[in-house]
């Protein structure tokens, strides 16, 4: 109600400027989309939520080698008026030494005032650098929406709260992923259009990636995570103890930094502040004490569980069910009776 | 190759093994009387220049590590403690007691200062522990025209000015190539920062920090987000414990769980 309320004002006022001879006053969203090869990053939607929550206008945007199927679906969401696209292989990796320039160009083209991306590793590389070439002051990694100018979001690892009002006359925002769920594709109708392709180039190339492979679900997005910590004592237990606990509840892995940093568990999978920030349905903290680094990652979790040996540990004034005992012996009792129930 | 010049931003930010609390009027959080050390992220930094030159990994070598920071005049600690791991000098932009500055800003006076002392290698941390907004690398990089290579987990230097960084990326490792001058963001699993040795913190006493302001470099510290609030996240209750693994079970089909 509030929301088409203020919607129509705005459209009204913006009307009243455009009358006044000043145009492109009027709020308007660029949401930046990732793919890769081909495929469209569905989290990535979550930028078209944001976008909507700001009201005005809603275009999308997505660059890369092969981009016709990825672009299709993100037409599809509801409210979307436009996808911007700029099929060019320069664009498919990503570099912000084009990419940003790209942005650059097809943000003054379209007049937007707000340009809306995900908190992701493509996201924080590129938006800053497109940020300074606009000259505007970022506002990174946001959970909330009050206005077109006030955003809300977490500092100091989670542990304080900050609403913010920007005067900038482009925003450029990065949304985290766990505030916004993702837009479904579904019977909307946006058009599709090339956008403006100043063939910037990269004084970076790119060489090779590695990736973990996994059947599992993806960290960021699982409604399930089960997370094991230093206490697992090496990478062979903790293969042993949580793997099949995870497949038992169809969820996706997580770790510790410190079961990270000895090498339990692979980079990709840490949770925390200087990791990924999840809030799934249910967060299972195995053998992880809870400090506030790891917090940060995961405490917007529905429901926090925890097996620790230490009745003391932190985790357990966090989670809403505890058990105190080892979990070597606990985590295959628990994942038999997942399986059998 | 060309010899490195090497810039190292470095921020003094509340420790990070401080629970940070809010002040009473919501305006920030508490700094007067907590413990606050550099940037963990700015650690690595300094610790990674220090040993481009230590091992001899750059072709071309090291000319130069110098470290710089924007804060009050306890941002010194922090400068001095770079130079205790190993930079050669220090740089000082006084400026007032929270009178903090936006990355935006941070950026355009870093560009300021990298032309300035003819840097080209600016090495940051990938975000600061406290605002959290990981811009400032990338923005610098931007307003400079330079490569950048961010979350960085190795650097690499090879012939003809080439620099080969491995960055960490959602899900895995990506790997890029650029061409000095060049910006990098580090993450942590770059390298282990050393401690400093008393000796060390002795003679880091007798090297050289230079003082300047904001204005030395043509700028202002203007604001373009303006804090209307600072509050405590929701507290999040304990629910208790349960006895074993059944009680655990139950309790998690109860809460909707499983």
């Amino acid at each position: 109600m509030l929301f088409a309320a203020r919607r129509a004002l705005l459209g009204r006022a913006s009307l009243s400027i455009n009358c006044r001879g000043r145009p492109g006053h009027f709020l308007s969203t660029l949401a930046i989309l990732e793919q890769r090869d081909g495929q469209l990053n569905a989290g990535s939607l979550s930028a078209f939520t944001a976008a909507k929550k700001l009201g005005g206008t809603v275009h999308g945007f997505i660059a890369g080698s092969s981009i016709a199927a990825a672009a299709a679906q993100a037409a599809k969401v509801e409210g979307v008026e436009q996808i911007v696209t700029v099929e060019n292989d320069a664009y498919e990796k990503g570099l912000p030494e084009s990419y940003a320039p790209l942005l650059v160009e097809n943000i003054k083209k379209g007049n937007y005032t707000h340009v809306v991306g995900g908190h992701t590793a493509f996201g924080k590389n590129v938006l800053p650098r497109v940020a300074a070439l606009l000259d505007s002051q970022q506002i990174s990694d946001i959970t909330g929406i009050q206005d077109e100018k006030t955003f809300v979001r977490p500092i100091y690892a989670g542990n304080a709260i900050a609403t913010v009002e920007s005067s900038d006359a482009v925003k450029v925002i990065t949304i985290r992923g766990t505030a916004f769920a993702p837009a479904t594709a579904e019977a909307g109708s946006a058009s599709i259009v090339p956008g403006a392709d100043p063939k910037a180039g990269s004084t970076t190339e790119w060489l090779s990636e590695d990736l973990a492979k996994s059947d599992r679900p993806d960290l960021a997005t699982a409604s399930k995570v089960v997370s094991g910590g230093r206490g697992l004592k090496s990478k062979e237990e903790f293969d042993k103890v949580m793997l099949p606990l995870a497949d038992a509840l169809g969820a996706a892995v997580g770790a510790s930094r410190a079961a990270v940093d000895s090498g339990y568990a692979d980079n990709s999978l840490q949770v925390g502040q200087t990791g990924k920030v999840v809030a799934p349905q249910l967060y299972m903290a195995v053998g992880i004490s809870g400090a506030i680094q790891h917090l940060a990652g995961m405490k917007d979790s529905k429901v926090i569980a925890a097996i620790n040996k230490d009745a003391d540990a932190p985790i357990f004034q966090v989670a809403d069910v505890g058990l105190v005992g080892d979990l070597f012996e606990k985590v295959p009792e628990l994942t038999e009776k997942v399986k059998s129930s | 190759m060309s010899a490195l010049r090497i810039l190292v931003p470095v921020k003094r930010v509340i420790d990070y093994a401080v629970k940070p609390r809010v002040n009473k009027a919501q305006t920030a959080v508490e700094t007067a009387g907590v413990k606050h050390s550099m940037n963990p992220f700015d650690e690595l930094s300094v610790e990674e220049s220090v040993r481009i030159r230590e091992k001899k990994r750059a072709p071309g070598g090291v000319d130069d590590i110098c470290a710089i920071s924007a804060g009050p005049a306890k941002a010194q600690d922090i400068l001095r403690t770079a130079m205790a791991m190993g930079a050669d000098r220090g740089i000082h932009v006084e400026v007032k007691e929270g009178d903090d500055l936006e990355p935006l800003t941070v950026a355009k006076m870093l560009k300021a200062a990298a032309e300035q002392q003819k840097s080209n290698l600016i090495i940051l941390g990938k975000q600061s522990i406290d605002d959290d907004s990981a811009q400032t690398g990338q923005m610098l990089a931007g307003l400079l025209g330079w490569s950048q290579a961010t979350q960085a987990s190795k650097v690499e230097f090879g012939e003809g000015d080439s620099v080969t960084v491995t960055k960490e990326v959602d899900g895995g490792v990506e790997t890029v190539r650029a061409k000095l001058p060049l910006v990098v963001t580090t993450d942590l699993r770059l390298n282990e920062p050393r401690y400093a040795s008393l000796p060390n913190i002795m003679k880091a006493k007798k090297k050289k920090l230079d003082k300047v302001t904001l204005k030395d470099f043509g700028l202002e510290n203007e604001k373009r987000l303006k804090v209307l609030k600072v509050t405590e996240p929701p507290a999040r209750q304990g629910g208790g414990k349960v006895e074993d693994v059944d009680g655990l079970v139950s309790k998690l089909k109860e809460l909707g769980a499983l």
